[in-house]
């Protein structure tokens, strides 16, 4: 969190700077008092989506659609992560944390992802130096791969969209693309360092 | 397309429902789950929105949108937009809080609306996932992780904009 240190401060300071230099000052201390204001109207926007949909996708994860979906991605990452013992624990965590991501079950996809990143660590044997898995399993992870993004629709509908999902497909496309990359830098990454190793 | 989400909600309750859930008490509980989740990014929101607020009064907002749009326009995206890109690696709420603003100040079917909406659906918090991965498991050495990492997150940048334009014109 060290980066956002700098940035907020930069803001703040900067802002202030600036409506001093274009005599803006008036605007900045109605933009001071008003704030704080301000972002309890969007928590309260906030509030309503994140607490339906987090409540929906609870009841999605319960029904065991996690687990459903954990199974028919797998042939998949058994391709990503050929030492990866497939039915191991690692390999289970990883299946279920990619699909729980895949619907937007956030809360449920974190406690997965960090059994994950544990058995990859022990399978490892603990060096501190991130494995080949490691790596690859981060980066899917950074790379947001989402069927129904969900709180987006809503804000977007709360702002008053005429089509809140018709950003659907690029959506889709766009994560796509970032997946691909990160997959295709990850792996090259992995082969070269063997590659030095020998 | 506004049916998809409430047939979604449906389809889900439906679902749970066959499988003999008990669908309400699971419901109340995925809410309060959210209700944590929302105090959570609380401070960060008021923080963001009050250092946002200020960049907008002061004019410093144009200022910064004119000093990297020529990085911006050269890949075709949107300076409304330049500030949420910046945050979006690092901070869920205050990237959330931009794209609120975007909302507001540009509407969510405009252009800047569509490229903010595309930018927030397919990239992540990136520091903040990697961070916490790895140092759950105390790795250090994380390799090539970060530059891959930043790699997607600046793909899913230009392709916002791309796509925008090529689905919306």
């Amino acid at each position: 969190m060290k980066a956002l240190n700098i940035i907020w401060s930069f803001f703040v300071i900067f802002s202030t700077g600036c409506a001093i230099f274009f005599g803006n000052t008036d605007n900045l201390s109605a933009a001071f008092a008003d704030s704080a204001a301000d972002a309890v109207q969007l928590l309260l926007t906030l509030a309503g989506v994140i607490c339906l949909w987090s409540g929906l996708m609870k009841v999605a994860d319960r029904s065991g659609i996690n687990a459903m979906a954990a199974k028919v991605f797998a042939p998949l990452l058994q391709k990503l992560f050929p030492r990866l013992e497939r039915g191991g624990e690692a390999f289970e965590a990883i299946s279920m944390n990619i699909s729980a991501n895949l619907l937007g079950l956030g809360n449920t996809a974190t406690p997965l992802g960090l059994r994950a990143m544990k058995e990859l660590n022990r399978l490892d044997g603990g060096s501190g130096t991130a494995s080949d898995e490691m790596i690859l399993f981060v980066v899917m992870n950074t790379a947001s791969l989402q069927l129904f993004p969900t709180t987006l629709g809503m804000l977007r509908a709360d702002y008053g969209s005429s089509a809140p999902f018709e950003i659907l497909v690029p959506v889709w496309l766009s994560s796509a693309c970032a997946l691909s990359v990160a997959l295709v830098i990850a792996l090259t990454g992995n082969r070269l360092s063997k590659r030095r190793k020998r | 397309m506004n049916f998809v989400m409430p047939a979604f909600a449906a389809a889900i309750i439906l679902f749970a429902f066959i499988r003999r859930v008990p669908v309400f008490d699971v419901f109340l509980e995925g809410v309060r789950e959210g209700a944590q989740t929302l105090l959570q990014i609380a401070p960060t929101l008021l923080g963001l929105v009050f250092a946002v607020s200020l960049l907008r009064a002061s004019g410093a907002i144009e200022v910064l949108c004119r000093l990297l749009s020529p990085v911006a326009d050269a890949v075709g995206f949107p300076a409304e937009v330049v500030p949420m890109a910046m945050l979006r690696p690092v901070s869920g709420g205050g990237s959330t809080a931009l794209l609120v603003s975007v909302f507001e100040e540009n509407g969510p079917d405009s252009f800047a609306g569509r490229v903010a909406s595309v930018l927030a659906g397919s990239s992540e918090t990136t520091f903040f996932a990697v961070t916490m991965y790895y140092g759950s498991v105390g790795v250090r050495n994380i390799r090539h992780t970060l530059l891959a990492a930043v790699a997607a997150d600046l793909t899913a940048m230009v392709m916002s904009a791309v796509l925008v334009r090529t689905f919306f014109s």
